[in-house]
């Protein structure tokens, strides 16, 4: 016996410990996107259009003489402006990169203004670490500012997906009977829809004056409303294996209410699957909001999104002429990584713990 | 019974006989064939040539057909009676050999060429013209191009002369009556008439027909349909055309049109080799094209502006019967002729250029592109973005601002969408930068792609909108391809179509004008009646003209005599003389 609860026991450390790494870097992931004013040097919505598809800046270190200095610095672009995607610099001209500049305004949170950006160049030079788009928009900066909306659409999404998972789910695990069969039938109804064609449907009839913001939280409860059915499903096995439990059971034999039980013994022993459900769908909703504004069905122009961000890709010319358009993309790959370990340490966790 | 008598068959016999005489001795039998000579390189015969739709025809049907794949490959398989030269973009015979005009400039008369015959050996007289402007002028057939041929509110009669001539009586002299002709296919009276006669002539000529039921008088016939694939049209052994060396035409064997559903798998199709002319393609691909040519297989043709134009517009429309008080409230801002000279002068149309098609577009400011040359006016003014003079405008029409938003004379903000196809991925981005534009000047603009239908349904249907992005393409160069944009009582007088009575003076000159030029017969007097017309346009912006993009071909250097043209098909248009290498 004793071997196998040794071994249990460093594996649910080893959990423990990709989960905290998991957290860290989200949590990280989440300050540089909350503070994305800040981290980005330029407004996400400032067209440079001497400089459509300006591959990224290279920082250097050492300049054309030789002399090695210890602050960065860039060349500018040089014929900019004639065509796109030029790549020849003007090495005559370096431009130091500063800390702590004042340049555009911004909010954080949408409450606190600033000017303050964390690096930059001096005005006519630019720094595209991540190179621009069709516009001459910095895609670094689209890319943080672009977090924003992406990030809070998936983490609202899950939210109301999960919270109608949890109700239908759980009514529908406790009671049983022809409730179950309704909701759960209801559930397979709704997963059954085709919903991208309804999507088109419906902003085909909306009025034209919606701002972006009622775009936003339309795209994100259509998005939550959509997923509750797996959720639900889900919470309703739990619920119906944890009613049978026997202090479920005992509780129920002293008079406990219906209300009771669900709150104090049954739906507690759903948390684990509800925030490994929560891990996983989060991720999932930012590529759906991916997928949404891919189609043009998600916020308009100029506002940035993940989605928005890929959706050039679309483009054979984009693909095949301008490699760094990619680097959203390959930026997203670690980061759902890193959601989809977080969601398998706790779903490990949970389960070690109810074993 | 089952006996057949002895005589058809000897009749079939014989029929057989002298049809393969025909072909042997095809020298003599020329001489009754009146051919037409086209000019050009003389190539050889042989061949197959690909090219991608980006859809499959719906139909094969010339008097049915509107969509641009089925157009595309009925030009290969019927000719009109006169046609416009996309090379020179000016008319010559065709199926007519000459034409004379009567004095008052009403009465057209056509002498056809004699001894042609249809792709399926029969011949072509005066009376499959009659039947076929029967057709098209039959109102229960509903043909795209009976408005065309309604001259003065009539339509055009048509009157056999002899077995070769033909005359088209007029109710009013037209000034581009010979243009008419171009694109109205001659049908075969053997094949269609029962369809017509019987009511089902809709159906009739479906793609999925039996090849040997479809007769043109094309330099193609077809071959062989294969659903979702590809159609396939070989030579017409009958064609009426011959090389300046004598041999007929058409060089080809083979054309074969594979359905290939987007702009991009068309690109790299092409880039492949499995197609050998490409055209309708951004200018983005052609750089694309450009830099990755490996072997040099192909070359790339940009022919200069064409004659489309992208515009702004905003909704003008009378909303009264419709109940649209928000909108109702932006028009008074929309029909202020400051605040649209406002936006137009806020616009970066160089910018659009650059950005949007990578340099291969001309900006504009009226509705002539410099690709049409005959009916351009280069008086018009070009004036270059400033954001001081929008200002300045603005300011003198009343507006202000309030912490660098732009408000009107009652203190309201100046917000407005814009509609754009969202299957047009440059509109989009021109919408994109005019709202970037206009940012600057305190103005909020949403963009709003829709779905096209959707869009068409609110420009044309129920008004509800703000402003709109659209393009138009001429189908010919001539001004009276136009008359349904300009004069007000037409349906494409986007910002307000189908008036009653002319809104505004201009709209009331324009309509003058337009039905002027249409039945002045002397060009220079018409071009003055049509530079007014884009006088009125640049100064009293009903539309607000933006860009007109380059026309883009490219071709395998397998095909030889490609000279492709700015009016649509721009690559195809002398298939006849395409030959390969």
């Amino acid at each position: 016996m004793l071997p196998i609860r040794g071994c249990e026991q460093s594996d649910e450390l080893t959990h423990r410990q990709k989960l905290a790494g998991a957290l860290v870097l989200l949590t990280a992931v989440q300050i540089l996107i909350l503070f994305a004013g800040f981290f980005a040097p330029y407004n996400f919505a400032v067209q440079d259009r001497e400089r459509p598809f300006a591959p990224p800046t290279s920082l250097h270190f050492k300049d054309a003489r030789g002399n090695v200095h210890i602050r960065p610095f860039i060349y500018d672009l040089e014929g900019a402006g004639h065509s796109a995607g030029v790549s020849e610099t003007d090495s005559e001209h370096p431009y130091p990169v500063h800390f702590f500049v004042r340049g555009t305004p911004y909010k954080i949170a949408a409450m606190f203004a600033s000017r303050v950006h964390l690096f930059g160049v001096e005005a006519p030079g630019h720094i595209f670490l991540m190179g621009s788009d069709a516009y001459g928009r910095d895609q670094f900066s689209r890319f943080l500012f672009g977090g924003q909306i992406s990030m809070l659409a998936g983490l609202i999404a899950a939210i109301l997906s999960v919270s109608i998972g949890i109700i239908v789910g759980g009514i529908a695990g406790y009671y049983g009977g022809w409730v179950d069969e309704l909701l759960m039938r209801g559930g397979e109804l709704f997963l059954a829809l085709p919903w991208l064609y309804l999507l088109f449907a419906v902003r085909a009839a909306l009025p034209l004056h919606i701002s972006q913001w009622e775009v936003f939280l339309l795209l994100v409860s259509v998005m939550g409303l959509i997923g509750w059915a797996r959720p639900a499903r889900l919470i309703r096995g739990v619920v119906l294996s944890a009613k049978q439990r026997n202090f479920v059971v005992a509780a129920r034999g002293f008079g406990a209410s219906d209300a009771y039980l669900l709150r104090r013994h049954v739906l507690p022993q759903t948390y684990g699957v509800l925030l490994t459900q929560m891990t996983l769908l989060i991720p999932q909703y930012v590529l759906a909001e991916v997928t949404l504004t891919f189609l043009g069905l998600g916020v308009g122009e100029p506002l940035p999104s993940w989605g928005s961000l890929l959706s050039s890709l679309q483009q054979y010319y984009v693909l095949s002429s301008y490699w760094w358009m990619f680097l959203p993309a390959l930026l997203l790959i670690p980061l759902f990584l890193v959601f989809y370990t977080a969601a398998d340490a706790l779903q490990e966790l949970h389960k070690s713990v109810t074993l | 019974m089952g006996r057949v008598h002895p005589w058809p068959k000897c009749l079939i016999l014989a029929i057989t006989i002298a049809s393969a005489c025909s072909f042997a001795r095809a020298l003599p039998q020329q001489a009754r064939e009146e051919r037409m000579i086209a000019d050009g390189a003389t190539g050889h015969a042989g061949g197959r040539l690909s090219v991608a739709l980006r859809s499959e025809p719906k139909t094969l049907n010339p008097v049915l057909a509107v969509d641009e794949p089925s157009r595309d490959v009925i030009r290969c398989l019927t000719a009109d009676l006169i046609h416009i030269n996309r090379g020179s973009l000016k008319t010559e015979p065709s199926l007519a050999k000459s034409w004379s005009v009567s004095r008052d400039g009403r009465q057209y008369t056509l002498h056809l060429r004699h001894g042609l015959r249809f792709s399926d050996g029969e011949p072509f007289n005066a009376d499959d013209v009659i039947f076929s402007f029967q057709v098209y002028l039959d109102e229960k057939i509903n043909s795209s191009q009976r408005d065309l041929l309604v001259v003065g509110g009539k339509p055009i009669v048509v009157v056999k002369v002899d077995a070769y001539t033909v005359r088209f009586e007029l109710a009013q002299p037209y000034a581009a009556a010979e243009r008419l002709f171009d694109g109205v296919a001659i049908l075969p009276r053997h094949l269609l008439e029962s369809n017509y006669r019987g009511g089902s002539f809709s159906q009739a000529w479906s793609l999925s027909i039996p090849p040997n039921q479809f007769a043109g008088l094309g330099p193609f016939r077809l071959k062989e349909y294969v659903p979702g694939q590809r159609v396939v049209l070989e030579r017409n052994p009958y064609y009426w055309k011959a090389d300046t060396a004598g041999n007929q035409l058409p060089y080809l064997n083979e054309v074969v049109f594979l359905f290939v559903a987007s702009e991009d798998a068309q690109v790299i199709r092409f880039q492949s080799g499995d197609t050998d002319v490409l055209s309708r393609f951004s200018a983005q691909n052609f750089a694309v094209l450009q830099k990755q040519q490996p072997e040099k297989r192909y070359h790339l043709d940009d022919l200069g502006p064409g004659l489309e134009y992208n515009f702004l517009f905003f909704n003008l429309n009378d909303l009264a019967p419709k109940g649209l008080p928000e909108i109702a409230k932006k028009q008074a801002w929309f029909q202020d002729l400051r605040f649209r000279q406002a936006v137009s002068a806020a616009i970066d149309r160089d910018g659009i250029v650059r950005l949007v098609y990578s340099g291969r577009a001309t900006p504009i400011w009226d509705q002539v592109t410099p690709g049409n040359k005959l009916w351009l006016d280069d008086k018009i003014p070009h004036p270059t973005q400033s954001l001081e003079h929008a200002r300045q405008l603005l300011q003198s029409a009343g507006f202000s601002w309030k912490s660098s938003t732009l408000v009107d004379p009652r203190g309201a903000p100046v917000e407005f969408s814009i509609l754009t196809s969202s299957s047009n991925a440059q509109r989009l981005k021109i919408a994109t930068i005019i709202q970037d534009d206009l940012s600057q000047l305190g103005m909020t603009v949403l963009v709003v792609p829709l779905e096209f239908h959707a869009m068409v349904d609110r420009l044309q249907n129920s008004y509800n909108y703000e402003a709109a992005m659209m393009g138009l393409v001429s189908g010919d160069a001539d001004p009276t391809s136009e008359m349904n944009v300009w004069l007000s009582s037409g349906e494409t007088h986007l910002w307000h179509p189908n008036q009653d009575k002319p809104a505004t003076p201009w709209e009331s000159e324009m309509d003058q004008l337009m039905q002027e030029q249409l039945i002045t017969l002397d060009y220079a007097k018409r071009k003055r009646l049509y530079d007014r017309v884009q006088e009125i346009v640049a100064e009293d912006l009903p539309v607000i003209c933006l860009v007109s993009p380059n026309i883009l071909v490219g071709a395998s250097n397998r095909v030889g005599n490609f000279r492709p043209g700015i009016l649509v098909p721009y690559a195809l248009w002398n298939v006849e003389q395409l030959y390969i290498q």
